[in-house]
């Protein structure tokens, strides 16, 4: 993976012209920096913990503009902002802050769409305290960084509920045929860069619902899926076209959509295939898989069974197994639907756990609990072949691992076991096998991902790019967006020297 | 979004639904199925692919009423639409030359059999076909299949046709009366697959069976659908929905496949209170 550590000359050099226009200057002697200091971050609201634990309605209730602008105001302004750094997109983070600082709202947000292209999710789910906000000065100087990450949430939400959302001017077509393989962050963001060049973007997903992960995966109650809803439709006015329960690979693969016309392809079809222990009872009625328990419950709404018609396990008592985000929503989903006991089971210990600290905080809030250093090592089924128990043994920490995490080590003779009646096993996912399955010159990797040139995201195949989760295993939305659009960018250079090389000939 | 071309009942609790599904109908080989979802609030669920016509750009699929998805299906009308009509999924039938073969079906396993059948023969083999129905009005696509096949036995349990016994007996009798068979196929619901295996297994003949248990995505993605094979865990969806008979977890499978079993009632009788008040 590439790390970024160092700004572009180019970005560089912006980000000084930015900082140094007039009404920044004026804007930043308006208030010293130690006024600005004493500032303390601003809360954002939430409902209680009480309330919220039994209904899928979103948890944060996100900023006021009053509280939007004071929080803005704690932004120092730096000459040497490392909060741009620490973006894997790069964010002109001061640029927007100071934009809300002044009430621009609606400049804030197209500043920040230069380089993301969905905020609003974003300012929800990004890990902001491992990114933006760990490097910003602000943590420095008190302990307590400014909240990109609330602030980025409140100037996109302020777009898209007053109506403002812009819609660029399209340039003429330029007749060039674009497959987007998968709607999840990565295939959305590389359409809606390709449709705003004039390129004829076809997105196909084999869902029934554009969104990916966003949508099968992450919940209501952290992201709204009207959001998701008018991301496409921005999508579809762009002039992109969505072709949902189209799985390439099988209703038509890469090579029948290249007879079809399709100059270049994305493929973006994410981590989808579940990871499991391979321990003793695993096909046990009432253990699942973090997906198909999040797709029943998210995409098919088993929430609401039986006016929706896809039933899911009520467990009294609910073990997730896992520490990252996909085991915190399960979790939470878990005692939404009304466990008594909902107990996330991980192997490490708490300051191990690659959930959002957020995510962790409101579920400690919830009333979910945490058994550490735990992992369990058999189900028990009764006579009809249900769950009831789990075998578990503790764990102590070791030297750490490839990861740079302490590795888990079992301690021996610790064994006990846990009443359960649902589990969730949401320990990772792999790259979707499928693609490279149906796609035989396709280099893959060791772990069945995509084999990409990370300036370009180029695949061994010509005109064939990939990014997201698909290159990479699971991981997060701004890195599957940052890829999609470094491919972007490649794709539209590909296809304007392909131009160029067919008027040669 | 697909739109119905034909829904006609073949017998009282059995249907065909015609899609117009022309990417599909362009790419599926026999054994292969399709995941509807009959309305928006509908499960996605999982029917094999009973025959199609690449120049309507039609798929056919025989559906067998049990639950709220297949009750809804069965009310369908020409030019209706169902938000979710996707394949095709799962691997095709292995179809090769391999002598004489016995394809065994039952309820909606009848449709589904039928272009595997057809192949089988079109490859060369002999074809045995072994049908099972509860009473002879139960029996659809009889003239289909006998086209395809060189013998033809019907047991039905009022024996109207040319045998009675339940199924997995006569093809006890058909394997010993036989100088040979190379092959069973099986398809219909689990407790005839897995009666098939049972009987086919003391003689040794190899016995395919297309495995039903409950789908979500289809496409290998949930985990779902698992059954345990040869003791390795498979995603029928993607590995399957084709297996050694010999080798598969019977008594998971039927386990997995009640999974909601209390659900599916409290479903049906939601929505015919809701429809047929
Ligand atoms: C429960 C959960 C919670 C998460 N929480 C966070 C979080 O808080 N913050 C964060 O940053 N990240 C989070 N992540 C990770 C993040 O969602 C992913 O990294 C991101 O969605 C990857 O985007 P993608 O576009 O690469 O793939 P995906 O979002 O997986 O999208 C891939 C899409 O491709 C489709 N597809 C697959 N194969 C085909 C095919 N052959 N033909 C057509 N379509 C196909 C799939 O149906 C899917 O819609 C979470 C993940 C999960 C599961
Ligand atoms: C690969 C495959 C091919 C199939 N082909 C056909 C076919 O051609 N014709 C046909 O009539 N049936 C077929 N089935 C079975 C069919 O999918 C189920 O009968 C149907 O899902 C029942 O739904 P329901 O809501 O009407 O009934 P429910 O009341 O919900 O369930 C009745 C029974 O169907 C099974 N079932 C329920 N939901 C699902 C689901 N999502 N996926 C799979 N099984 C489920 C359950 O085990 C249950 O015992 C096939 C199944 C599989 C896996
Ligand atoms: S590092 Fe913090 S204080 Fe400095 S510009 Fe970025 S957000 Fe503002
Ligand atoms: S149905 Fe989801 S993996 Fe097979």
């Amino acid at each position: 993976m590439t790390e970024k550590k160092e700004l572009s000359p180019e970005i560089k050099e912006y980000l000084r012209k930015e900082f140094s226009q007039e009404w920044r200057k004026k804007l930043r002697k308006s208030l010293s920096v130690k006024e600005r200091m004493k500032i303390s971050r601003q809360k954002m609201p939430e409902r209680e913990p009480e309330e919220r634990n039994k209904d899928f309605n979103e948890v944060n209730l996100g900023l006021n503009e009053k509280l939007a602008k004071r929080e803005a105001r704690r932004c120092l302004d730096c000459a040497n902002p490392q909060c741009v750094l620490g973006c894997p997109v790069g964010i002109d983070i001061p640029t927007f802050i100071k934009l809300i600082e002044i009430g621009d709202f609606v400049q804030s947000v197209r500043k920040m769409k230069e380089t993301n292209s969905l905020p609003a999710i974003c300012g929800r789910v990004c890990p902001q305290e491992i990114q933006c906000e760990d490097v910003c000065t602000m943590k420095k100087a008190t302990g307590v960084p400014v909240a990109i990450g609330n602030l980025e949430r409140f100037v996109s939400d302020y777009e898209r509920i007053n109506g403002e959302v812009f819609i660029p001017q399209i340039p003429p077509s330029t007749g060039y045929k674009v497959a987007v393989i998968g709607a999840g962050p990565a295939g959305l963001t590389v359409a809606g860069e390709l449709a705003r060049k004039g390129h004829k973007v076809t997105i196909f997903e084999a869902l029934h619902v554009a969104g990916g992960v966003l949508i099968y995966g992450i919940p209501e109650f952290r992201l709204p899926k009207d959001i998701l809803q008018s991301e496409v439709e921005y999508l579809k006015k762009l002039g992109a076209e969505l072709k949902i329960n189209f799985i390439v690979g099988l209703t038509a693969t890469i090579e029948d959509l290249k007879n079809d016309g399709y100059d270049v392809f994305f493929i973006g079809t994410g981590a989808g295939l579940p990871n499991w222990m391979r321990i003793p009872g695993e096909n046990l009625v009432g253990v699942y898989s973090a997906n198909e328990y999040l797709t029943r419950v998210n995409l098919m709404k088993a929430y609401a069974f039986p006016e929706y018609d896809t039933p899911v396990y009520l467990g009294r008592r609910a073990a997730v197994i896992g520490g990252g985000n996909v085991a915190m929503d399960s979790v939470r989903i878990a005692q939404r639907l009304g466990a008594e006991q909902a107990t996330i089971v991980y192997r490490r210990s708490r300051v191990e756990m690659p959930a959002r600290t957020e995510e962790v905080k409101h579920a400690e809030e919830e009333g979910i609990e945490f058994h550490f250093l735990t992992a369990p090592i058999r189900y028990i089924g009764d006579e009809k072949g249900q769950v009831k128990a789990m075998e578990c043994i503790r764990m102590e920490l070791g030297e750490p691992d490839s990861s740079g995490r302490r590795r888990p080590i079992p301690i021996e003779g610790s064994e006990f076991t846990m009443e359960v009646d649902l589990v969730v096993v949401a320990i990772g996912q792999s790259p979707n096998p499928l693609i490279p399955k149906t796609t035989p010159q396709l280099k893959v990797g060791k772990w069945g991902n995509v084999e990409v040139d990370w300036d370009t995201m180029a695949t061994n195949m010509e005109g064939v790019y990939a990014g997201g989760d698909i290159i990479r295993g699971g991981a997060t939305v701004i890195l599957a967006m940052g890829d999609a659009r470094i491919a972007a960018a490649e794709i539209d250079k590909y296809l304007n020297n392909k131009k160029v090389r067919r008027k040669k000939t | 979004m697909a739109t119905i071309l034909k829904r006609e009942r073949l017998v009282p609790n059995i249907h065909l639904l015609q899609v117009h599904a022309p990417e599909i109908s362009r790419k599926c080989k026999p054994g292969q199925f399709v995941i509807i979802m009959p309305d928006e609030r509908g499960e996605r669920i999982p029917l094999t692919i009973a025959d199609w016509d690449r120049e309507k750009g039609s798929i056919t699929t025989v559906v067998l009423v049990v639950g709220t998805s297949t009750h809804k299906l069965s009310l369908l009308k020409e030019g209706d639409e169902v938000p979710v009509f996707v394949g095709p999924l799962g691997k095709p039938s292995e179809i090769e030359k391999y002598g004489t073969v016995v394809c065994a079906g039952g309820c909606f396993g009848i449709g589904a059999l039928y272009p595997i059948a057809r192949a089988l023969k079109k490859a060369g083999n002999r074809i045995i076909t072994l049908l099972d129905v509860k009473a002879n009005y139960l029996m659809y696509w009889e003239e289909r299949l006998r086209e395809v096949s060189d013998k033809f036995f019907v047991s039905a349990r009022d024996s109207y046709y040319n045998c009675k016994d339940f199924m997995p007996y006569v093809l006890q009798d058909i394997i010993k009366k036989e100088k040979r068979v190379d092959r069973v196929i099986s398809i219909g619901c689990t407790y005839l697959m897995s009666a098939c295996s049972e009987a086919t297994r003391p003689h040794g003949v190899k016995t395919l069976v297309s495995l039903n248990p409950i789908m979500v995505d289809g496409t290998g993605m949930c985990g779902a659908c698992r059954v345990t094979v040869g003791g390795k865990t498979k995603f029928a969806c993607v590995d399957g929905p084709e297996f050694d008979g010999h080798l598969v977890d019977w008594e998971e499978l039927f386990a997995r496949r009640k999974s909601y079993f209390e659900d599916e009632i409290q479903s049906l009788c939601y929505w015919e209170k809701i429809n047929f008040p």
